[in-house]
C-alpha cells in the first residue's frame, strides 16, 4: 500500500500501522483505520482486543512502537494544537466526587473557555438528554454508575471539539439515554464532527456509519454495518444479527 | 406450590425530601429469572439494597428467602447471593483465594470449602484455574468468577446488579447461559441490566420509572400491552434531513437514526409502511425502503418512559 498524503485537508483520523507492546503483551498489531469528517466510526471488539490503547494512541497520550496516527493532519504526540480541536472521553473519567453536578458542568465549561450564553444553553440541552436535570444538585459521589457516566459524557460533549473519541461512553447507561444520545452524535457528524466511539453493544455498532472490528491489536473487519450483515447473510446464514456476525468473525479468528 | 422467593408491598424509600423507591409491591417465584429494568436513578439499585438487607425501608415490608427485612437482615443476608455493579473481587490474589476468601466470610472452612470453591470453578468454566491471578483475567472470566464467590454459601436466591455492564458479546453469551443453568437447579435470579435483549431470556420483567413500578410481565406480555404501535425500519438516502419533517408528521411517536437507517414507532391505526415511505419520499429522501419490524424490549423500555409510565388505555 502506497503511504497515503497526510494533509490537513485529508482524513480527520488516520492511523497507519500501529504497533504497541505492553511487555510480552501485543496490544496493538498492526492497527490501520481511517476516519472522515462527518462519520461515526465504531471500534468494537472484544476485551482486551486494543480498542483502549487504540483511541489513547489517536489522541497523542501514548506513543506506539511503530506506525503514526493524525489527527486533521496534525500529530498529537507533538503538536499542541490538537488538544483544542479533540475532545477524549477516557473509560475512567475523572470528575470532581465532592462537586454537584451542576460545579462540575461550570468546571469544564470554565475549562474550555466556553462563553456563558453558550455553557447555558448547552448545558441545559446535555441536562435533557442525559436525565439528569432533577439531579443537578446532588454531588457527583453520590451519583449511580450509570448517572456518573452520563455526567462525564456530559461533561466531555460541552464544548463540541472537531474530532472526539469516546472509550465505551455508554457502559451502564441506560436505554433511552443512550438512544438520545446517539441522536445527538448524529446531529454533531451532520454538523462535520468526527466521532469515534468504542462499545461493547452490538446494537450501538449498527448505529455508526462504518466499524471495524478489532482483535488481536488489528482490524478483523472494516465496513458499513448494513454491508457487513448482507455479505455474511449471503454466506448462508438467514436473518443475522450483528452479535452473531461479531462471533463468528471472532471465533473465526481464534480456530 | 412453594412460598415466593421475593414478596414486596409497598416497598419505599426516601432521601430528605427525594422518594427513590415509592411503594413498591411484586412477587417473585423460586426458580424464577426476573429482570428489574429502569432508567439510571429510577431506583432500581435502591429497591435490591432494601431487599439484600443492607438499607431499611422507609416504608412498606418485604420478605425474602422467607426473612423479614426489616426485623431479620442478617438472616435475609446470610440466604442470599449478591453481585453488585461493582464487584469486589481482590486483584491480586490467585482466583481460587478469592472463593476461599469469600466462603471463610460466610463461615465455610476446610476440605468442604475447598471442594465447594473447586466445584463452583467448575460451573463457571473456570475449571484448573484456579492458580491464576485475578487481576490477569479478561473481563469475562473476572465476571464470572463474581458470580460464583456469589453462590459460594449456595444461596437459593441471588441478586445480580448489572452484571454484565461493560462486557463483551461472547461474554455476555456464556454468562446468560450460566444464569440459565442456574435457574434451571431451581434457583431464583433477580437481576438488574440495561441490555434489553438480554431481559428476554428473563421470565417476567419489572420496569421502574422515578422510584415506581408501571409495568410487571413477561417480555411477550409488555410488548403487546405498551407497543400496540407499528415499528419500522426505512432505508435508503438522504433519511437524515428527511428525519426532522417525519417527526412532525402526525402519527409518528418515535424516530431514531440507527447507522444509515432510522428507527420508526408510529401509530399503528394512523400509518403503515407505504405512507412513511411516501412521507420520507415527500421530504426528499431518495428511493426510501421501508420494512415493519417486530417490537423489541427496547421499544417497551421507551414507550414506558415517554408515557412515564401511564399504561395505553385498552
Amino acid at each position: 500500500m502506497p503511504p497515503a498524503v497526510l494533509t490537513p485537508g485529508g482524513a480527520a483520523i488516520e492511523a497507519r500501522g500501529l504497533v504497541r507492546r505492553f511487555g510480552a503483551v501485543e496490544a496493538l498489531a498492526g492497527l490501520t483505520f481511517r476516519v472522515e469528517r462527518g462519520e461515526l466510526y465504531g471500534l468494537i471488539g472484544p476485551d482486551g482486543a486494543g480498542k483502549t490503547t487504540a483511541i489513547r494512541a489517536v489522541a497523542g497520550l501514548l506513543e506506539p512502537d511503530q506506525g503514526e496516527a493524525r489527527v486533521l493532519g496534525l500529530d498529537p504526540l507533538r503538536d499542541p494544537a490538537v488538544r483544542e480541536r479533540l475532545g477524549l472521553m477516557p473509560q475512567q473519567y475523572s470528575l470532581y466526587r465532592d462537586l454537584t453536578v451542576g460545579e462540575n458542568l461550570q468546571f469544564f465549561a470554565r475549562l474550555s473557555a466556553l462563553p456563558r450564553a453558550v455553557f447555558r444553553e448547552r448545558s441545559e440541552r446535555l441536562l435533557g438528554i442525559t436525565r439528569l436535570a432533577p439531579f443537578t444538585g446532588r454531588r457527583a459521589d453520590q451519583l449511580s454508575g450509570g448517572m456518573y457516566k452520563k455526567l462525564a459524557l456530559a461533561c466531555a460533549l460541552l464544548h463540541q471539539p472537531e474530532v472526539l473519541l469516546l472509550d465505551e461512553p455508554t457502559n451502564g447507561v441506560d436505554p433511552v439515554s443512550r438512544r438520545e444520545l446517539w441522536a445527538l452524535l448524529h446531529e454533531f457528524v451532520e454538523g462535520g464532527m468526527a466521532v469515534v466511539i468504542s462499545t461493547p453493544y452490538m446494537d450501538e455498532a449498527e448505529r455508526c456509519h462504518r466499524v471495524g472490528l478489532v482483535h488481536r491489536g488489528r482490524l478483523l473487519l472494516e465496513g458499513a454495518p448494513e454491508k457487513l450483515l448482507a455479505a455474511y447473510q449471503a454466506e448462508g446464514h438467514p436473518h443475522p444479527a450483528f452479535e452473531e456476525l461479531f462471533i463468528h468473525e471472532i471465533e473465526g479468528a481464534a480456530a | 406450590m412453594s412460598a415466593p422467593a421475593i414478596v414486596a408491598r409497598g416497598l419505599s424509600r426516601r432521601f430528605g425530601d427525594f422518594t427513590a423507591v415509592d411503594r413498591v409491591s411484586f412477587e417473585v417465584e423460586q426458580g424464577e429469572i426476573f429482570g428489574y429494568l429502569g432508567a439510571n436513578g429510577a431506583g432500581k439499585s435502591t429497591t435490591i439494597r432494601m431487599l439484600i438487607g443492607l438499607l431499611a425501608p422507609s416504608g412498606g415490608s418485604a420478605t425474602v428467602a422467607g426473612h423479614d427485612i426489616a426485623t431479620a437482615p442478617d438472616a435475609v443476608k446470610a440466604s442470599i447471593g449478591y453481585m453488585s455493579q461493582k464487584f469486589s473481587l481482590y486483584l491480586d490474589l490467585p482466583v481460587m483465594e478469592n472463593l476461599l476468601f469469600f466462603g471463610a466470610a460466610y463461615g465455610l472452612e476446610g476440605r468442604a470449602l475447598r471442594l465447594r470453591a473447586e466445584e463452583l470453578l467448575e460451573q463457571v468454566d473456570l475449571g484448573g484455574q484456579g492458580h491464576l491471578t485475578t487481576g490477569d483475567l479478561p473481563g469475562g472470566l473476572r465476571q464470572r468468577l463474581a458470580l460464583a464467590s456469589s453462590l459460594i454459601h449456595r444461596p437459593r436466591l441471588v441478586f445480580l446488579d448489572e452484571p454484565t455492564a461493560g462486557v463483551d458479546p461472547v461474554a455476555r453469551r456464556v454468562f446468560w447461559r450460566l444464569i440459565r443453568e442456574l435457574a434451571a437447579q431451581g434457583t431464583t435470579v433477580f437481576v438488574t441490566t440495561h441490555y434489553l435483549d438480554e431481559a428476554e431470556y428473563c421470565r417476567r420483567i419489572g420496569l421502574m420509572v422515578d422510584g415506581r413500578l408501571v409495568a410487571l410481565d413477561t417480555p411477550a406480555g409488555l410488548k403487546r400491552t405498551w407497543v400496540p404501535d407499528r415499528v419500522l425500519v426505512a432505508r435508503g438516502r438522504g433519511l437524515a434531513a428527511a428525519a426532522e419533517a417525519l417527526r412532525r408528521t402526525p402519527g409518528v411517536q418515535a424516530v431514531a437514526p440507527f447507522g444509515a437507517a432510522l428507527h420508526l414507532r408510529v401509530d399503528a391505526a394512523r400509518l403503515d409502511g407505504p405512507a412513511v415511505a411516501a412521507a420520507l419520499a415527500a421530504a426528499g429522501a431518495v428511493a426510501p425502503e421501508v420494512e415493519e419490524a417486530a417490537p423489541t424490549l427496547e421499544d417497551v423500555f421507551l414507550a414506558v418512559v415517554d408515557r412515564g409510565g401511564q399504561a395505553v388505555a385498552p
